[in-house]
């Protein structure tokens, strides 16, 4: 029974690690599948999110829900400015440019943030700090990491009614595929574009609000982008599903590696798995092939 | 003896069956053009022909040897060369680097040999410069040699195309489309160059085109596809009369 | 078009182009080969220090910059290359058999990871890389039997022929004389079938096909010789570090490699050069004006990472060719003057087209 339940305790925090690695993730996938863009600043946009919301409910006060929300619009906002004044400059340069560019963007936005924030590590307040749930007397599991799991789920419907119901989304497919065509089918493609950037900056930003409860925000905080990147690719880049499947997946193998095996082994082992996908389907879990017709 | 057969082939993308029960043979050194609507499956079998893709049933004979299930590398020491329908030149390179590309299933140095630039590797590099420029002289490219194709106009890269498989000296040259694109001009211009090179090279062509002008003047052999299949198969005239083929490119009331 | 009057091909394949090109390499060579006699002791091991990057510059450059292979993982080889080197010395091996050793066998891990990511393309390969690289600084921090663990591994100093190569000037000769043999190889194999069959791989790997280039054997292969080169680099390196931690072949390094590539001129020999040199020198230049800058601004932490980035930002969004780009169209410029026309510079305006399918 304790092993039973020792496993059950690994894979919820496995799975709340990973689905904070898949909310990043599935930010990376957003701006992939409409630009083709990849976004290596993703992570130090969480991490500005959770400095945003320190600011609005730690230092201002503010009630954790309507903080939270605000912080989520003002970094969604950020997001759209960032494409309309940087991102946009550089399209129809080839992907690798692109990033290096977000790699840059990561470093300013690091030592923007160290100057804004200073060093220390800062939290606050969430409904679901330090709680517990009980479930049948015997399983105890921590209200802050199925708050992480509850959440992405339903972050993830709201994201998936929005892109298979609305034109919006047909429009984003449409630009990321042929931009001259779309801007001929009168789609206002810079503004589509601006628009993704800004709702994958608010899914960071409510990642990052997410892992309060579990961990505090520091300037650091955005060095989870590259596991979360390794997750997306894992499952497909370009597949929204799959971003969440690989975070989890990644989430889970890093908790019972580093359980099972001894120490220094964690990081390694979610290399080899990743490694390992990738030699046996070069296009991650559920990517598509993409062979072009001659 | 025919250069190249095709016997029964077939082509399945999961559920679509994009050729199927194709059979043709083709003769040294004529001009065999295969025309269709779009959709008639014309570019898979040249893709199945340079091995891009794997037949799902049937062969494929090049020069008596069974083809069918080569490395798609292996074409081009065989002697087959291809043109792509939408020009997969080597964009960031000048034209005569991608002439001189076309020379590498001619390149027999070392790995070390390059690596120093030994006395072998340069003069076989000037070799392949001449036969290189040869081309260039044929198809007459000579002011544009030294420029990057991302700068050349849509009709030169076509030529440049062309003369790129030209350098592999194939004895089978799969021509997809050369006239796409090219205005009445470039197109008489091409049917010169095909009709040169079956005459002054002696080699077998096997050409997808839509323009049925140029295809009556250059053809030997026509064979008209349709949904994967084959219509009508003989002379320009006789596929161009056939009632079928009218049928399959304009359509006729129902019989 | 400003271009020599050639007579004979030789013209078009030699290294040197013209007597102008030739007196200039030569002077480059006596200047550098002079440097450690005027300029004092830092300066020579700081450009020491820059050799040797850019020697690994070279190595990714051949990778990325002209096979179109991104590699996120290549501070792996040079580890495996410093390693490598520093362990065969500490065995009695000679200096001159131990780093072409560790050369090769960095060459060797090189095709190691090529093969199994033959059929990954763009984004996948360059995360497998990245995953590859994690896993070969685990492997040094954790096999401490043979790399010290975090202990760390002394170098010890190398000996030619009874003559010890210490200090500054000894890294220096040693990186100089690494780094023109590797440039040399380098551009022979770019005026050969295989630097072309690279190009190939990298513009259409379709039509590569169709010529004749098999991708599998070429693709290892230029993973090997990037390999290679990094593995020089990395014997290399463990001289002029003198003491080896595992930890310092980590993924921060192996992005400093991949923008010395960029920032130098993706396509360009010379722009690793560049690129190493600029990624070598500008905390340098940052740590002279640090005290000069108003509002304070020297005094913050995070300076330098923050500069850095911005410097690859404007780099991006400015000159993509880098300083190699900025480089030609300067010494165009000079060519053309004064009939220099100012559109013929200027980036033409693109629309993005998917490189999903290309």
């Amino acid at each position: 029974m304790e092993d039973v339940l020792r496993l059950l305790q690994l894979s919820i925090n496995g799975a709340a690690t990973g689905c904070i690695y898949g909310l990043i993730a599935l930010g990376f996938v957003l701006i992939y599948k409409a630009t083709e863009m990849v976004n290596f600043a993703q992570g130090e946009i969480m991490m500005l999110g959770g400095f945003i919301a320190y600011t609005l409910v730690g230092k201002f006060g503010m009630n954790y829900w309507l903080g939270s929300g605000l912080a989520v619009l003002i970094t969604a906002a950020f997001g759209y400015a960032l494409d309309a004044l940087v991102l946009r400059r550089v399209i129809g340069q080839p992907q690798f440019a692109v990033v290096m560019l977000t790699l840059g963007l990561a470093f300013i936005f690091r030592a923007g943030a160290g100057i804004a924030w200073g060093y220390d590590s800062v939290a606050f307040n969430t409904p679901f700090t330090n709680k517990l749930v009980k479930f049948g007397g015997d399983v105890v599991l921590g209200q802050d990491n199925l708050s992480i799991i509850f959440g992405t789920v339903l972050l993830c419907g709201v994201l998936y009614l929005f892109f298979s119901r609305t034109r919006l989304g047909i429009a984003m497919q449409a630009s990321s595929q042929n931009q001259l065509a779309a801007y001929y089918m009168g789609i206002p493609v810079r503004r589509v574009f601006s628009l993704i950037w800004a709702i994958s900056a608010g899914v960071a930003a409510v990642a990052a609000i997410l892992l309060v409860p579990v961990q505090m925000v520091d300037v650091n905080s955005g060095i989870v982008g590259f596991k979360a990147f390794a997750a997306a690719v894992l499952g497909g880049f370009g597949s929204i599903p799959g971003a969440l499947v690989g975070g989890v997946l990644v989430g889970i193998v890093e908790q019972m590696a580093g359980y099972y095996l001894p120490t220094g082994f964690q990081e390694v082992t979610s290399n080899i798995v990743l490694l390992a996908v990738l030699i046996l389907r070069p296009q991650g879990l559920f990517g598509q092939v993409i062979r072009k017709r001659v | 003896m025919s250069i190249f057969a095709a016997q029964d082939i077939a082509m399945n993308f999961g559920g679509i069956r994009a050729v199927e029960g194709v059979s043709f043979t083709v003769e040294p050194g004529e001009v065999f053009s295969i025309i269709g609507p779009n959709g008639a499956g014309k570019t898979t079998i040249f893709n199945m022909i340079s091995r891009i893709y794997t037949p799902s049933a049937g062969k494929l004979i090049f020069a008596g040897e069974d083809i069918t299930t080569i490395p798609p590398h292996q074409i081009a020491n065989r002697g087959i060369a291809r043109t792509f329908q939408n020009i997969e030149l080597f964009a960031n390179a000048t034209l005569l680097q991608n002439l001189l590309i076309g020379r590498h299933c001619h390149s027999q140095v070392g790995l070390l040999a390059q690596f120093g630039f030994l006395p072998s590797v340069r003069r076989a590099e000037i070799a392949h410069r001449e036969k290189a420029e040869e081309v260039i002289e044929f198809l007459g490219l000579q002011r544009y040699r030294d420029q990057l194709i991302a700068n050349l106009p849509y009709g030169v890269r076509k030529v440049v195309e062309l003369g790129r498989a030209l350098c592999i000296e194939p004895k089978l040259l799969l021509l997809d489309e050369p006239s796409s694109g090219l205005n009445v001009e470039e197109t008489e211009e091409m049917g010169y160059w095909i009709e040169d090179i079956k005459q002054d090279l002696g080699v077998t062509i096997i050409m997808v085109e839509h323009d049925m002008k140029l295809v009556h003047a250059v053809s030997d052999r026509v064979m008209a596809l349709a949904s994967g299949r084959i219509l009508a198969l003989g002379t320009s005239s006789e596929v161009q009369n056939d009632p079928e083929v009218i049928r399959a490119y304009i359509g006729g009331a129902p019989v | 078009m400003i271009a020599p009057f050639k007579t004979r091909y030789d013209q078009d394949l030699d290294l040197a182009k013209g007597p102008g090109s030739k007196i200039a390499y030569a002077v480059l060579l006596l200047v550098t080969a002079a440097i450690p006699l005027v300029l004092g002791e830092f300066y020579v091991g700081e450009l020491g220090g820059l050799f040797i990057f850019a020697i690994a510059g070279v190595g990714l450059m051949l990778l990325t910059g002209y096979t179109g292979l991104v590699s996120l993982g290549n501070a792996a080889f040079l580890g495996i290359g410093a390693y490598t080197n520093a362990i065969l010395l500490a065995r009695g091996v000679p200096f001159l058999i131990s780093l072409p050793a560790a050369g090769l066998l960095t060459a060797f891990f090189g095709v190691l990871i090529g093969v199994p990511t033959l059929r990954m393309s763009g984004l996948y390969l360059a995360i497998a890389t990245l995953a590859f690289g994690s896993i070969i600084g685990t492997v040094l921090q954790k096999w401490d039997s043979l790399t010290g663990g975090f202990d760390g591994f002394a170098v010890q100093t190398p000996t030619i022929l009874g003559f010890k190569i210490e200090g500054a000037w000894g890294v220096y000769y040693a990186a100089l004389i690494v780094l023109v043999l590797v440039v040399w190889v380098s551009m022979n194999i770019l005026r050969s079938p295989l630097g072309r069959a690279m190009v190939a791989i990298r513009d259409s790997e379709i039509s590569a096909q169709s010529m004749g280039i098999n991708l599998a054997v070429t693709k290892s292969i230029a993973f090997g010789i990037s390999a290679g080169i990094t593995g020089l680099a990395g014997g290399l390196y463990a001289h002029y570090v003198r003491h080896l931690a595992p930890d310092s072949f980590d993924i921060l390094l192996s992005i400093q490699l991949v923008t010395i590539v960029f920032i130098g001129g993706l396509g360009s020999l010379h722009g690793a050069i560049f690129g190493a040199a600029f990624m070598r020198l500008l905390p340098q230049a940052i740590a002279m004006v640090r005290d000069d800058l108003p509002f304070g601004l020297g005094q913050l932490p995070g300076l330098e990472p923050s500069l850095f980035g911005l410097i690859l930002v404007l780099v991006i969004m400015f000159e993509p060719g880098g300083i190699n780009g900025r480089w030609v169209k300067l010494k165009r410029y000079f060519q053309a003057f004064p009939l220099h026309r100012k559109p013929a510079a200027r980036r033409q305006k693109s629309y993005a087209k998917s490189e999903r399918l290309r």
